[in-house]
């Protein structure tokens, strides 16, 4: 078959044409690739206790890890503030990297420079392309404020940002009272959520520095975390506003990473105004939607603005509940009968379709943060997780992971896989067979090879359009995580009952 | 049409924004091409400006992400912290058959994922551990290479030595490779040392070993296609059905064996000279291996290249070509018919990597479209000479543009469409441009050979033809 001009095929049905077939017949004659059978028994061994054991026994390799390095999160704090340009001092491969990332995730454009460092910088540091660097981003891309993180090289050479970026100004760069604040974030410590806390904590120290007050402002900051819902950060806006809390939000990325389509490419859309992130230091509390994105931030704001903060997490109805109640409690207004009436419809939505749900086996990975929420949530569904796995681990976090399990009848059968990936996950769902797995993009391939139904939350999604967009926090949020995983299991029961005269007996139209 | 005179003006006023030293440094990438010239005039593989938006990518991603990474029954480790493993896992589209984790590897992360203590302490012994770990959970694997990250070349690690003691300890294969992030201006350096390590680690090991199958003289090799949604399969199909023996494909959807045996082929047939040319010379070198560039994009440059390609050969394939171009020209008629009235005068301004900048001109003329701009992330002298051979008089040339840079340009020419990557995309897409991009082929493709240019031309179809575009306007605002 040649192309049809009426019907062209393009990948997906192109080379399933026979001469494409024979081709690819053809072509094994000079790959060298093992015999079928011996690939077939090596694919079974793979699925077996016994080569689960020798894969959990490894101590070096790490295989389809569940995290990126932390500039990636350091630059995606920075564009929550208003007019700022992430600047990353190193190689400018990695810039390349996180923008695609993120583009690819968003389908939206990402702008950030590097000082494009190279042999030379490796032996000479890197001031030289600091000085010149902020001279050019500033000229050129005019921000309001340029936000500079580190990556891996500058950090092994040992390259000192504070002092870099001072020399910058003395050299004219930039003017000595542009704002500048800075992080470092090593690829070899943490992971993409410690860059996020990292460059939170540079960008407010710098802005906030001298503008204590006597007294508060009345307001309440929020601090998202690593986060990657637009829809969570319009909603948590949404609540706050419902309650009357004057919010300040650190960082708002709503608008940058969802900006409308009117014919004019705009570099910085909305964000946190410089003045009032400047002015959060004279909050009266911060209330941080995940604690391991904020932890070193949160310190920060204890210790430095003598602050309280707490962390809560809108997740399903108990942590929408508690998120709200807490907010009651610090404004004194009461919660609307709005957010009642929302609640009881997410309520509602829990009782229609819990008989399809209760007792469904789970595995689940991602940041620790995002596990934490949606364990709360699939508890209280009557969803019982078994593999819980999380690459970018610390002790703290497998303690609260455990807590919340054994609270619950539940969560008896859990397992937290702590630092592991997902070539281990690849293992325990052979062995320890579920019933589904949520997690991001990459979980595809664990869908392939195991055949558990995949539910995508999390970061990146890359291969499904527009799931980014909606809340999965507040009573919103959990219809739409309830929508998600539901019709992922009916959608799976269907594919299980269609073969004609064979498994379609239960293919029902009425669920 | 703009004039040469008219483009020299835009360039002098987009440049006129810079801090005057970075002013200097751009003006030199910059130019218009004049017909008759024997280059674009401008200068290229210099470094990128620091603190501006380049869409370069560095060494690493030359090796890993182009060269190294598609070769699928080989385990290629991104030796040092995570981060760069991660952001090229599965980025690039390079199709391959085989059973992933077990014989084949391409769309799987295998990282040392360094920390702290690695950096410290160096991190040869965890290689050589990790090394015995893939080969005990990996078995079928083919081969290892070691992807080196900045970390790496900077805390002095000594890759080889591991590499030369594992690869006798597994009896396998085992390719250090020096691509630190922090190497060179561009990826393109990657695809040099990516290229030496193969002459260095696969071919000068490989010259005793025995191959199982008999040379034919109609043996070809595809050098420089990375498969992206399957364009050297379009290729390949074309060649077997001249009559020639395709032995070896690089390196999408190839093998070590296949690498391996190239040395032994009648022609080298080359796609992506930026990326693979070293390795070409070498083979014309070392084993007396020539070897052909080829355009395989519009119908055409694939004729041309087909009857080209022939000429290498004797008359069995010279008729062998005769009879492909023939049998798809019905095709391509068709494809031309149904498409050119809608896409006829409309104007792209391109920007890519290694050869696209250049190579798919063609496939644009045959389509009736113009390009009125075009330029290389990280192109050498040599492509800029190669690229006179394809652009018009006036054409605005623009080396490794700056993001600034090339929304001025966009904005003061106006093309109908823009061709380039990711990072560029939702930039023009905000403009209420049409856009495709042209590393990934928009996640479609081929567009390689004629089933590919049927592809192309509904993807620039449904792409400057869409409805979508006439929205963006809100009727009171219009």
């Amino acid at each position: 078959m040649a192309q049809n001009v009426d019907n062209i095929q393009d990948h997906a049905t192109l080379f399933q044409q026979p001469e494409y077939q024979e081709l690819f017949q053809n072509k094994r004659e000079f790959e060298g690739l093992p015999p079928n059978e011996e690939v077939q028994k090596a694919a079974d061994w793979t699925k077996t206790w016994e080569y689960r054991e020798k894969n959990f026994a490894r101590e070096a390799l790490t295989v389809n890890p569940a995290k990126a390095c932390q500039p990636l999160g350091a630059i995606l704090a920075a564009v929550g503030f208003e007019g700022t340009l992430p600047f990353v001092h190193g190689s400018q491969g990695c810039v390349a990297y996180f923008r695609s990332h993120f583009t690819r995730h968003f389908k939206e454009p990402f702008s950030a420079v590097s000082s494009s460092m190279t042999e030379d910088a490796a032996v000479f540091g890197g001031l030289k392309n600091m000085i010149d660097g902020l001279a050019n981003a500033y000229t050129l891309y005019n921000p309001k404020m340029i936000a500079v993180c580190t990556t891996c090289m500058a950090e092994v050479i040992g390259d000192d940002l504070g002092a870099f970026i001072g020399n910058s100004k003395n050299e004219g760069s930039i003017p000595q009272d542009f704002p500048v604040p800075f992080a470092h974030t090593p690829s070899f410590v943490g992971s993409h959520i410690t860059g996020y806390d990292n460059m939170m904590k540079g960008i407010l120290t710098n802005l906030t520095e001298g503008k204590k007050k006597e007294t508060t402002n009345g307001k309440i900051n929020f601090i998202p975390g690593f986060e990657t819902y637009i829809g969570n950060l319009r909603e948590l806006k949404r609540l706050t506003s419902l309650l009357g809390v004057d919010a300040t939000v650190l960082a708002d990325n709503e608008d940058y990473l969802d900006s409308p389509n009117d014919g004019e490419f705009k570099m910085y859309q909305g964000g946190t105004p410089l003045e009032a992130a400047a002015d959060a230091i004279n909050a009266e509390q911060t209330i941080a939607l995940q604690a391991y994105s904020t932890t070193k931030t949160r310190e920060y704001i204890e210790n430095q603005w003598k602050q309280g903060t707490s962390v809560i997490r809108p997740w399903g109805i108990k942590g929408t509940d508690d998120f709200l109640v807490a907010l009651s409690q610090a404004t004194g207004n009461p919660i609307p009968p709005e957010l009642e009436k929302e609640r009881g419809r997410a309520v509602d939505a829990i009782t229609d379709t819990q008989a399809w749900v209760h007792g469904k086996k789970a595995a689940l990975y991602g940041d620790p943060d995002l596990v934490l929420g949606l364990l709360q949530f699939l508890l209280e569904i009557g969803v019982e997780p078994v593999h819980v796995l999380v690459s970018n681990s610390n002790p703290k976090f497998e303690q609260e992971a455990k807590a919340l399990l054994e609270s619950s009848p539940f969560g008896q059968e859990a397992t937290v896989w702590g630092g592991k990936d997902l070539w281990h996950m690849r293992s325990l769902l052979f062995t320890e067979p579920v019933d589904f797995l949520i997690g991001n993009s990459y979980g595809k391939y664990l869908w392939r090879d195991t055949g558990t139904p995949l539910i995508r939350i999390g970061y990146p999604i890359f291969d499904r359009h527009h799931l980014h967009r909606y809340a999965t926090i507040g009573y919103s949020g959990a219809i739409n995580l309830l929508n998600w995983i539901a019709n992922g299991i009916l959608d799976e029961l269907d594919r299980n009952t269609i073969v004609p005269s064979k498994t379609d007996i239960s293919y029902d139209l009425i669920r | 049409m703009a004039t040469v005179e008219d483009n020299k003006q835009l360039i002098q006023e987009v440049l006129e924004t810079y801090p005057e030293k970075a002013q200097k440094k751009r003006k030199q990438h910059l130019n218009v091409y004049e017909e008759g010239k024997s280059d674009c005039g401008v200068k290229s593989n210099k470094k990128s400006l620091p603190g501006v938006m380049t869409t370069r990518g560095c060494a690493y991603a030359g090796s890993k992400g182009v060269v190294w990474g598609p070769v699928k029954d080989m385990v290629h480790i991104s030796h040092g912290p995570v981060g760069c493993g991660y952001y090229s896992w599965s980025g690039r589209r390079n199709y391959y058959i085989g059973t992933t984790g077990i014989d084949t590897f391409g769309t799987m992360q295998f990282t040392s994922d360094f920390q702290e203590r690695d950096i410290v302490f160096g991190g040869d012994k965890k290689l050589t551990k990790l090394i015995h770990e893939i080969e005990e959970l990996f078995p079928l694997n083919n081969g290892i290479s070691i992807q080196s990250e900045c970390p790496i070349g900077l805390i002095g690690d000594d890759i080889e030595a591991v590499a030369r003691k594992t690869s006798k300890e597994i009896g396998k294969t085992v390719v250090p490779v020096r691509c630190e992030g922090f190497r060179g201006v561009s990826q393109s350096l990657g695809h040099h040392i990516a290229n030496d390590s193969i002459r260095d680690w696969v071919f000068d090991k490989a010259d005793n070993e025995e191959s199982d199958w008999e040379s034919t003289p109609y043996d070809v090799a595809i050098i420089g296609d990375y498969n992206i949604g399957g364009d050297a399969w379009s290729s390949r199909i074309l060649l077997e059905e001249m009559g020639l023996r395709v032995v070896a494909q690089w390196s999408g959807d190839g093998t070590l064996e296949e690498m391996k045996n190239t040395p032994k082929v009648k022609l080298n047939l080359v796609h992506c000279y930026r990326s693979m040319n070293y390795i070409s010379r070498h083979m014309e070198e070392k084993y007396g291996v020539p070897w052909h560039e080829y355009n395989f994009f519009g119908p055409t440059k694939i004729a041309e290249s087909l009857r080209a390609i022939a000429e290498f050969f004797d008359d069995t394939i010279k008729e062998g070509a005769e009879r492909v171009i023939a049998k798809y020209k019905a095709d391509a008629e068709a494809v031309i018919a149904k498409y050119r009235p809608r896409l006829e005068g409309k104007k792209v301004m391109m920007m890519v990597g290694g050869l696209r900048p250049r190579h798919v001109v063609p496939a644009f003329y045959d389509l009736g479209m113009e390009v009125i701009g075009t330029g290389y992330e990280f192109g050498h002298g040599d492509d800029y000479k190669r690229t006179t051979n394809y652009v018009e008089d006036a054409t605005l040339i623009y080396d490794d543009v700056t993001g600034y840079e090339f929304e001025k340009f966009v904005e003061a020419l106006k093309p109908d469409l823009v061709a380039s990557g990711i990072k560029e995309k939702y930039v023009f897409q905000k403009m209420a441009l049409p856009f495709r991009q042209m590393h990934s082929w928009d996640y479609s493709g081929p567009y390689h050979g004629y089933d590919g240019f049927a592809i192309f031309a509904r993807d620039m179809d449904l792409a400057l033809n869409s409805p979508t575009w006439d929205l963006i306007k809100a009727p009171w605002k219009k």
